[in-house]
């Protein structure tokens, strides 16, 4: 039977039993949201020996029916999403005991795990939509859980301005509505490709630079950040985890890509494809730019890690930015299938350290009470565990070889000089010289030098929380080490699953 | 063409009245406005000049099928009204709980985070 | 919430029970004539409504309990989700496998009636929970802030 639906049918089921029996069982989302994550995370595993394909629902075959689609891209960020749920779902079992209302938590949790496996596997536009602003009103509603002020501002502003998105999105919709006449995504790649062939629409123009704002504000390229230093760090640790792991990739640069390559057809070199690939190298540079600039003044933990995930978000954009302006304007196939591995390898392994950073902000702020970097200091001594994981977290997202980081930086990097854009390419490295910069800082500060007098009285958090953060660690050091049965399985499909533009339309379609 | 053009006159009137009001109940109308003002470009779209509504009748000739105004948007409307009811009420409770936590809706009271 | 003047108390009393009827008949035709199972649900959820605005809240929860309205939630969008799930026996989910009828009868069309019986209870409820919710927060904090002040 085929997998795909169950991956949003599962969470879907599990986000309505948990609130229904949570009225006579308190402790129903403890027990079924870890066994509904721990099945997805297996089915993602599972799914990902599988060949690509389509299912129809209700038997109605496209373009007339909707159509849920599977394809290298799909896997590799379904991966993604359900090994960090289930990470993060097993954290917040004990972390989450100083809140209240946890059946309303798992509840919500589950939707966004729901509505961000929908993004991934939907072959429609407007599904796409759908399932984004689940998981977008899930994801608002779980910033501001702990009702303080703080909370509620930084959960107030991401709201107003993923609302903005939203709005930008749905337009954008309609257009292309309006001058395709169809709404399946490998059908409106068709007629594309057949009534415009190179020459440029102004409508779709207009379509195209509305997607970019409304997909580039969930992904957080600047300048449509605004939201990101102030919801991550006032999210409870887990959800900050999953905001900054998953859900800015899987809502924005995963439907960036989906759009640009696959509909607007940037692959093959359709009309305004150098507009939309030199747009998003720009944007891609200004977040590498800005995130670094940003992230080295900070003394706040978790403020740190988020303006260091807008720089590591720009790292992503600009390997798929450098792979789409060469494919674009019809340079070597070779430079164009580097850059997008580069960029997609970055994806995975910032989603791997990403999270086990954010989950250890957690771990930190659980044992200590604080998550300002001037009151802690010595770590290693009273909380061995959770400091070691920072430790290879911070190696890895700083790119250090031998771990993950280093490698999928040093592959855009590659790929960037040889596309030919030597200046973009020293500024991409100086900044990952800045990034070492300040996660060196992160380590003297909280987990060498000598101990403060809150971290004196901390002890090692409960194995429910450390064991995510082995998981996690484990994770991030053998994408670095294990990369050729990785790249292979996972990695190379996405990347020609990209590159090849009207596959996709064959796939669907039939 | 020039209902195009009202409407997205209409989205810069949700625009602008986020951006320039400072009571955030203001804001919430704003977006409000945008949403409703995007619902009707949609529908806009699928209007075909002497179209009749899409409902299928027991006697009807046809030649009333080719007249129908196209049923698609108004499936799309359809749902995105029911989003745009769910941020609202979310909005609106952040509302409430930000009043009862600062004693004021004025958002330059309230914005002490500096992003 | 102690609710309003006695000639809106009366007109309530007459006008909810039509107001669910009707409710009931947009969701039931759906189908067939414009609306369906949201339109439906709200129309019906207004009703419920209307009884807490005219009377208070008291009133309206003796007539819905916060609990059943909690249930009727969850349990409507899990039978969406269960009809979904029983189209999967005839191989994909959402397949139409109830009978169709004769076309412009009530039992036509064959699964979506289901369907928009099931909206109608979540979306009834869900919008009446977040109207409560709204109305009796804002009480008991308005409460809490004067004793807080008396205090």
């Amino acid at each position: 039977m085929n997998l795909v639906p169950l991956f949003v049918a599962v969470p879907l089921a599990a986000a309505f039993i948990i609130p229904l029996l949570g009225i006579w069982w308190k402790k129903s989302g403890e027990v079924l949201a870890p066994v509904c994550t721990a099945a997805l995370a297996i089915m993602a595993i599972v799914q990902t020996g599988a060949p690509a394909s389509v299912h129809h629902m209700g038997g109605w075959a496209p373009p007339v029916g909707i159509a849920m689609v599977s394809d290298g891209l799909s896997t590799l960020l379904l991966i993604a999403i359900n090994i960090v749920a289930f990470v993060s779902i097993i954290f917040s079992l004990k972390y989450m005991k100083v809140y209240t209302g946890l059946t309303k938590y798992y509840a919500l949790f589950m939707l966004m795990v729901a509505g961000m496996n929908g993004v991934v596997l939907s072959g429609d536009l407007f599904n796409i939509y759908v399932f984004l602003e689940i998981a977008s009103i899930a994801s608002y509603a779980l910033v501001a859980f702990g009702v303080d002020a703080e909370e509620l501002e930084a959960g107030f502003k991401y709201l107003i301005l993923g609302s903005v998105a939203s709005v930008m999105l749905l337009f954008a919709i309609g257009t292309v509505y309006a001058v395709t006449g169809s709404l399946n995504m490998a059908d409106v790649a068709r007629e594309i490709s057949v009534r415009f062939g190179t020459s440029m629409n102004p409508a779709l123009l207009l379509a195209g630079a509305m997607f970019l704002m409304g997909f580039g504000l969930k992904a957080a390229l600047v300048p449509f950040h605004a939201w990101l230093p102030d919801a991550h760090p006032s999210a409870p640790a887990p959800i900050s985890a999953m905001l900054s792991g998953v859900v800015i990739k899987s809502l924005g640069i995963y439907a960036i890509c989906r759009v640009f390559f696959h509909v607007f057809g940037v692959a093959s070199g359709a009309g305004g494809s150098v507009i939309y690939a030199n747009s998003m190298i720009a944007f891609a540079v200004l977040s590498i730019v800005l995130g670094g600039v940003l992230a080295i003044g900070q003394w706040d933990y978790k403020r740190l890690l988020a303006y260091s995930s807008i720089g590591q978000v720009g790292y992503i954009m600009l390997g798929i930015g450098v792979g789409a302006r060469v494919l674009a304007t019809g340079g070597q196939l070779s430079v164009a299938a580097l850059a997008i591995l580069g960029g997609l390898f970055h994806l995975i392994n910032h989603a791997a350290f990403k999270s086990l950073l954010f989950l250890s902000s957690g771990a930190v702020q659980h044992a200590t009470g604080t998550r300002d970097m001037k009151q802690l200091g010595g770590l290693r001594e009273t909380m061995p565990i959770t400091s070691w994981t920072i430790n290879l977290g911070a190696l890895s997202i700083a790119g250090v070889p031998p771990f993950s980081g280093f490698w999928s930086k040093l592959i855009i990097i590659i790929a960037t000089i040889k596309a030919g854009h030597f200046v973009i390419a020293a500024v991409a490295m100086a900044f990952a010289f800045v990034t070492l910069a300040y996660y060196v800082k992160v380590q003297r500060e909280v987990i060498f030098g000598s101990v403060t007098k809150l971290v004196e009285r901390a002890r090692e958090v409960p194995a429910l929380m450390y064991v995510p953060l082995i998981i996690l660690a484990i994770v991030c050091v053998g994408f670095g080490l294990l990369y050729p049965v990785i790249g292979a399985r996972i990695l190379e499909p996405a990347r020609d699953a990209l590159m090849n533009g009207t596959e996709y339309i064959q796939l669907v379609l039939g | 063409m020039t209902v195009y053009f009202l409407c997205v006159v209409l989205l810069t009137m949700g625009l602008y009245c986020l951006v320039a009001k400072k009571n955030i109940v203001k804001k919430v109308i704003g977006i409000v406005i945008m949403d409703y003002a995007v619902n009707l470009y949609l529908i806009i779209i699928g209007y075909k000049t002497g179209g009749v509504a899409p409902i299928i009748e027991a006697d009807m000739p046809l030649s009333t099928l080719e007249r129908f105004v196209d049923p698609l948007p108004q499936a799309l409307v359809l749902t995105s009204i029911v989003i745009g009811l769910g941020v609202m009420s979310l909005m609106v409770a952040m509302c409430i709980r930000l009043y009862e936590k600062h004693g004021t809706f004025d958002m330059s009271v309230i914005s002490k985070l500096r992003g | 919430m102690k609710g309003m003047t006695l000639i809106v108390k009366t007109i309530t009393d007459f006008v909810a029970g039509f107001i669910v009827i009707f409710g009931a008949y947009i969701v039931l035709y759906g189908h067939l004539t414009p609306g369906g199972g949201f339109a439906g649900g709200v129309i019906v959820a207004c009703a419920f409504i209307l009884l807490m605005l005219a009377h208070g809240a008291d009133v309206a929860f003796s007539k819905l309990p916060e609990k059943v309205a909690h249930v009727m939630d969850s349990a409507g969008a899990l039978a969406f989700l269960g009809i979904g799930w029983f189209g999967l026996t005839a191989g994909f989910f959402f397949m139409n496998t109830f009978g169709r009828g004769e076309m412009f009868k009530l039992f036509s069309s064959g699964m979506i009636l289901p369907f928009n019986i099931a909206i109608a209870f979540k979306v009834g409820s869900s919008l009446f929970l977040v109207f409560s919710a709204l109305a009796i927060f804002r009480r008991r904090s308005f409460r809490a802030m004067i004793e807080d002040e008396l205090a």
